[in-house]
Order: C-alpha cells, then sequence, then structure tokens
C-alpha cells in the first residue's frame, strides 16, 4: 500500500504570538515550528498501516526551507521519502490555491491513500484535504478514528457529533483525514534518526508547478479578539487568590 | 447572481439546532445586503420537515429529495447542492459549521472555484461586500477575511455565533427540487451511525465541574485534581487531549465530541480553551479558568481567573475550600 501524508508546519503550541507591524499575519521572527498535531497523528496512522500490509509512506509538504526539519522528523519516524514543495507565498494562496500545488506535485505518484490532518493549528481551515480529494477525482471521508484495509478498499470509522460514530467503506485510491489523539505516537529512534539522512526528499520549487489561481479569499487583519465577558483576574500569592477565590465562591457565586 | 441560499441540517426527523444559528446569518446577509433569502434542505423523505421550514419568514423554501439522499454521504449531497446552486445562483450559500459540513461543503466550494470561509465567528457589510470573521490560533487570534472570488461565497458559522431566537416567523412556499444522482456516482457505502458503550456519567446534571486539560502534564497530577473536586462536592471532567490518553474515560470529556455541560460552576484547570471545548462548557453559570498563560482562550469566557502554576493554586485552592466547609 502505498500512503501520501500530507503534513503541514505551524508555530509550536504555545507560542506566545505577536502580531506584526503590518497586521496581516503573526511576526514570525522569534517562533519555533514543529509538526501540525493532528498531521502527526495521520503520519502515525500511515506508519502503522504500512507495518500491517507494507507498502510506503511518503510525507508531503509544501512550505519554505524551515519545512526540511519537519520534514526529517517524519524521516526519522519511519517515512520513506518524502518531496517538499519550497514556496515562501503560502500566505498569498487559499486552500484551493495550496491544494492545487499538493495535487500537481503528487500527479505521478498514484497513491493507494492519502492521509493528513482534520486541520491545522494555525488557520483551522479543516478543508486542505477534502479539497485536495475534489481536485484528484478521489472519494475521501473526514475526522477518521480507524482504518482498516481490504483489498481495493477500506472501512473507516468516522466521528460524528455528540458521542455518535459511523463506518464508512469506499474504494481506494481514497482520502482520509484523521482526528487527533487516535493512537499514541511514536518518538523517532537513533536508528532513524541516522537513517533519516539518507532518505530521498524529493525539491519542487513552486515556479516548476502550474501557477495556482488568484486566492477567492483574502486575509485582511488580524487582532486579538474582544473579551465577551468582563474576567476578574484574582491576584495574590497562590496561597492569597486561592483564598480570594473561595470568598467569591461563597458569596458571589454561592456553590459553597 | 444573488440571493442567500442557507442549508438546513437534520438528522432523525429534526433539524440540529445550528441550523436556525446558520438561518439567523443568513439573514443577517439577506437584509444588509437587500437580497432574497432561501433555504435548502437535503433528503430522502422531507415530509416531516417541511412544516416547519414554512413557518419560517423566507423568500424560498426547497426540499432537495432523492432516494439515494436517505443516507449522508459527501458525493450525493455535493451532486444535489451543486445542481440547486446552479440553478439559484445565489450569491452566498451559508451552512452551521458541523462535522457534516465540514464532510462536503468543501468539496462542493471546490465544484465552483471557490473556498470555505469556514467557522466563522461574526460578519459585518463593509461597502458593497462582507467582512467575515474567523479564529485563528484555537482561538487566540481573531482574522478579518474578505471574499474576492466572481463564484457564490460559501460560509459555514461556528456553533453560537449567531442567535437563533430571533428569528421570526412567516409564511413560505416550499418546492421539491429532484436533482439527477446516478447510483454509481455515490462512492462511499455508510452504514447507520452508533454510539459506543453506554455513558454512566451524566455530567450535564453536576451543579459543579472540575475540568482539567493538557495543563496538568501527567496522569500522576490528576490525583490533586480529583482532590479539589471532592472539596467542592463536584464531578471531575477533562477536555479531549486527557480522555485521548486514556487518563480520564471517555464519558468524562467536556466538548464537541464530549458532553455538553452547563453547571453553576465549572472551573477549567490548564485547560487552554479552543473552541472544540469552549462549545461544551459556555452555557455554565459561572466560568472559574485557572491557567499560566494570562492570553489563553478560556479567559475569554471566563468570570473569574487566576493567572498562575496550577500545581500550586489547586493545592492552596483544595485546602481553601476544606478550611470554608468547616471539614
Amino acid at each position: 500500500m502505498k500512503i501520501i501524508v500530507a503534513i503541514k508546519q505551524v508555530p509550536v503550541r504555545d507560542s506566545s504570538l505577536h502580531i506584526d507591524s503590518s497586521g496581516h499575519w503573526i511576526d514570525e521572527d522569534d517562533l519555533s515550528y514543529e509538526i501540525n498535531e493532528p498531521d502527526a497523528y495521520a503520519l502515525e496512522e500511515a506508519l502503522q498501516l504500512k507495518e500491517k500490509h507494507g507498502g510506503e509512506v511518503v510525507a508531503l509538504l509544501a512550505g519554505p526551507e524551515r519545512g526540511s526539519q519537519t520534514i526529517r522528523e517524519a524521516l526519522a519516524k519511519g517515512a520513506d521519502r518524502a518531496i517538499h514543495i519550497e514556496c515562501d507565498d503560502l500566505a498569498s494562496l487559499d486552500t484551493l490555491g495550496i491544494a492545487s500545488r499538493l495535487a500537481a506535485a503528487i500527479k505521478d505518484e498514484k497513491p493507494d491513500l492519502i492521509l493528513t490532518g482534520l486541520q491545522s493549528d494555525d488557520l483551522g481551515l479543516g478543508q486542505t484535504g477534502v479539497v485536495l480529494a475534489e481536485l484528484l477525482g478521489i472519494p475521501h471521508a473526514t475526522i477518521i478514528m480507524q482504518v482498516e484495509a481490504g483489498e481495493g478498499s477500506i472501512k473507516v470509522k468516522r466521528e460524528l457529533e455528540d458521542g455518535w460514530f459511523q463506518h464508512v467503506e469506499m474504494p481506494l485510491p481514497a482520502l482520509l483525514t484523521i482526528q487527533s489523539g487516535i493512537s499514541k505516537l511514536r518518538y523517532a529512534t537513533l536508528m532513524g534518526i541516522k537513517k533519516a539522512k539518507t532518505k530521498e526528499v524529493r525539491r519542487i520549487s513552486a515556479g516548476d508547478l502550474p501557477p495556482a489561481a488568484a486566492a477567492t479569499v483574502t486575509l485582511e487583519r488580524v487582532y486579538l479578539p474582544e473579551k465577551k465577558k468582563e474576567t476578574q483576574l484574582i491576584e495574590g500569592s497562590p496561597k492569597e487568590a486561592a483564598a480570594k477565590l473561595v470568598e467569591k465562591l461563597k458569596f458571589e457565586v454561592r456553590v459553597i | 447572481m444573488s440571493g442567500v441560499l442557507v442549508v438546513l441540517e437534520h438528522r432523525g426527523g429534526a433539524y440540529n439546532r445550528m441550523s436556525w444559528e446558520a438561518l439567523a446569518a443568513g439573514q443577517q446577509i439577506a437584509a444588509a445586503s437587500g437580497q432574497p433569502l432561501s433555504v435548502a434542505v437535503v433528503g430522502s423523505d422531507l415530509e416531516g420537515l417541511s412544516g416547519e421550514l414554512a413557518s419560517k419568514k423566507l423568500d424560498k423554501g426547497y426540499r432537495v429529495e432523492h432516494a439515494l439522499l436517505k443516507n449522508y454521504t459527501a458525493d450525493g449531497y455535493v451532486s444535489a447542492l451543486e445542481q440547486l446552486i446552479k440553478k439559484l445562483e445565489p450569491g452566498y450559500v451559508v451552512f452551521p459549521h458541523t462535522y457534516q459540513v465540514r464532510d462536503f461543503a468543501p468539496r462542493l466550494a471546490t465544484r465552483f472555484g471557490q473556498v470555505l470561509l469556514a467557522d466563522l465567528v461574526g460578519l459585518r457589510k463593509d461597502g458593497d461586500t462582507f467582512v467575515f470573521v474567523r479564529q485563528l490560533f484555537q482561538g487566540k487570534l481573531n482574522a478579518d477575511y474578505r471574499h474576492t472570488g466572481s463564484g457564490p461565497c460559501f460560509v459555514s458559522v461556528q456553533a453560537g455565533a449567531f442567535r437563533a431566537e430571533s428569528l421570526e416567523a412567516g409564511n413560505t412556499t416550499v418546492e421539491t427540487f429532484a436533482p439527477q444522482i446516478e447510483a454509481n456516482a455515490i462512492r462511499n457505502k455508510p452504514d447507520e451511525p452508533f454510539r459506543e458503550a453506554a455513558q454512566t456519567v451524566d455530567l450535564s446534571a453536576a451543579p459543579i465541574i472540575v475540568s482539567v486539560g493538557r495543563g496538568i502534564k501527567e496522569q500522576d497530577n490528576l490525583p490533586m485534581m480529583e482532590e479539589l473536586a471532592a472539596a467542592l462536592g463536584g464531578e471531575l471532567a477533562a477536555s479531549r487531549p486527557i480522555c485521548d490518553n486514556g487518563w480520564l474515560p471517555m464519558e468524562r470529556q467536556v466538548g464537541s465530541s464530549g458532553q455538553t455541560v452547563s453547571p453553576k460552576l465549572y472551573l477549567a484547570v490548564g485547560i487552554s480553551g479552543a473552541i472544540q471545548h469552549l462549545v461544551g462548557m459556555k452555557g455554565s453559570k459561572t466560568v472559574v479558568a485557572i491557567n499560566k498563560d494570562e492570553n489563553a482562550p478560556i479567559f475569554e469566557v471566563a468570570d473569574y481567573g487566576i493567572v498562575g502554576d496550577l500545581f500550586e493554586v489547586v493545592p492552596a485552592l483544595t485546602e481553601a475550600v476544606k478550611k470554608a466547609k468547616g471539614a
């Protein structure tokens, strides 16, 4: 089974974010980056499927040079090779533009399965995978908890809302977006890290791909959300703050 | 290209509550732009859902019906709605941001060379167009977007972002629209939806909930949280990552994929407040947040907050609660 995993590099969780001087995006200078968490689960699922059924896992990433680090980590965890679409202009593209680039880069790969995370931790649009499936003309399913591969088809467990689930069967090739937390993520082994250095990374310049269509939506401004509620911040040492909070719970909230 | 089309969602013969919030957003766009408002519902036998639709103030209602639309599939829904949108040529198509919409709406928008502006928390008229507001970085930042494409503008709205109570009553004609769908065009074969083991904990009835998130770092720190919950006489709950790790059973999860709660007191410990969590608890009467990051989105909905190290604050709080209760 040949599996492509589309991964994205995002600022590390809990980064302190500052809006840049243009007001269009965040200041990226002091940020560290990591694999988008849901994509890490997509990679894990791909590696487990390969362990069960054999085949190949190919990591696919679009982004600037700093993406190489995230690719190396995917290779160290067990991906066989990688495709890096090198580009600095992701912010000027919309989901359709980015998905078109991904589709063009894997046009000759003919994978059985494409996996990606259900959404990104930065933009959170949650649709690159679904749009990619449409561009490739293959079926898809989203927010997947389990994958069972069969002969030319797969059966997946989809998460619905409010604790409901559903099994869905579909023919291969197909695309799945994977839910976070469905398994335990592996760490790269020392051997894996060593091996990663010898693995193939195909670098494609965005200029060598068909030009992306003009964006149909534009991000005009980022800003801190207005507070909906007035939060009373309770100051002091832990002990003082705890005592003050208990007063509030007793006399204002009346739950003690 | 003119008009606003709202696509409603239903399950088990009833409309999803978020459908009406999407309709409220659609009404806002229609009123601000002076365009007619239509509504579509997709399925196989929609007679029972028709009446409620007819009682809303709309310009037109559509029952998009086909035997192959009985069970949801992305292929079926995309094909049916693509045909309806080609016929109506609306300027705006509005959805509730449900898991089902997330599954098919991006694909539908792609058919029209557009992208879905997903999970809106607000919108406002600005000049001849609209500014659409959505959240970035799991609620830490807001962003203003504008649709600049030449096709219809596809948007989905976040749960609770628009008020369904203000919908006006009316008398609307509901028309049946029969799309052409071939059985072999539907590639996914869905089984019946199911629930896993029956829930034994009903968090929705608990008056006090102490809820823990990633901030507690390790499973070994759970007893400290249990002690606080016990001192307060409350139930222990958690955000998704804690249950994914198996530290607490799934039935104690609060959020879009877990339970929805509205206790008198919701004490969030080490929970950053991603939207998936907030939708499950923002109906709480009083919210207290303890978090080391003063910019954590949980403080957006908190009445009281302590910015600090939870490993110091929680034991102090447990002790103070015990003292106040005279235990």
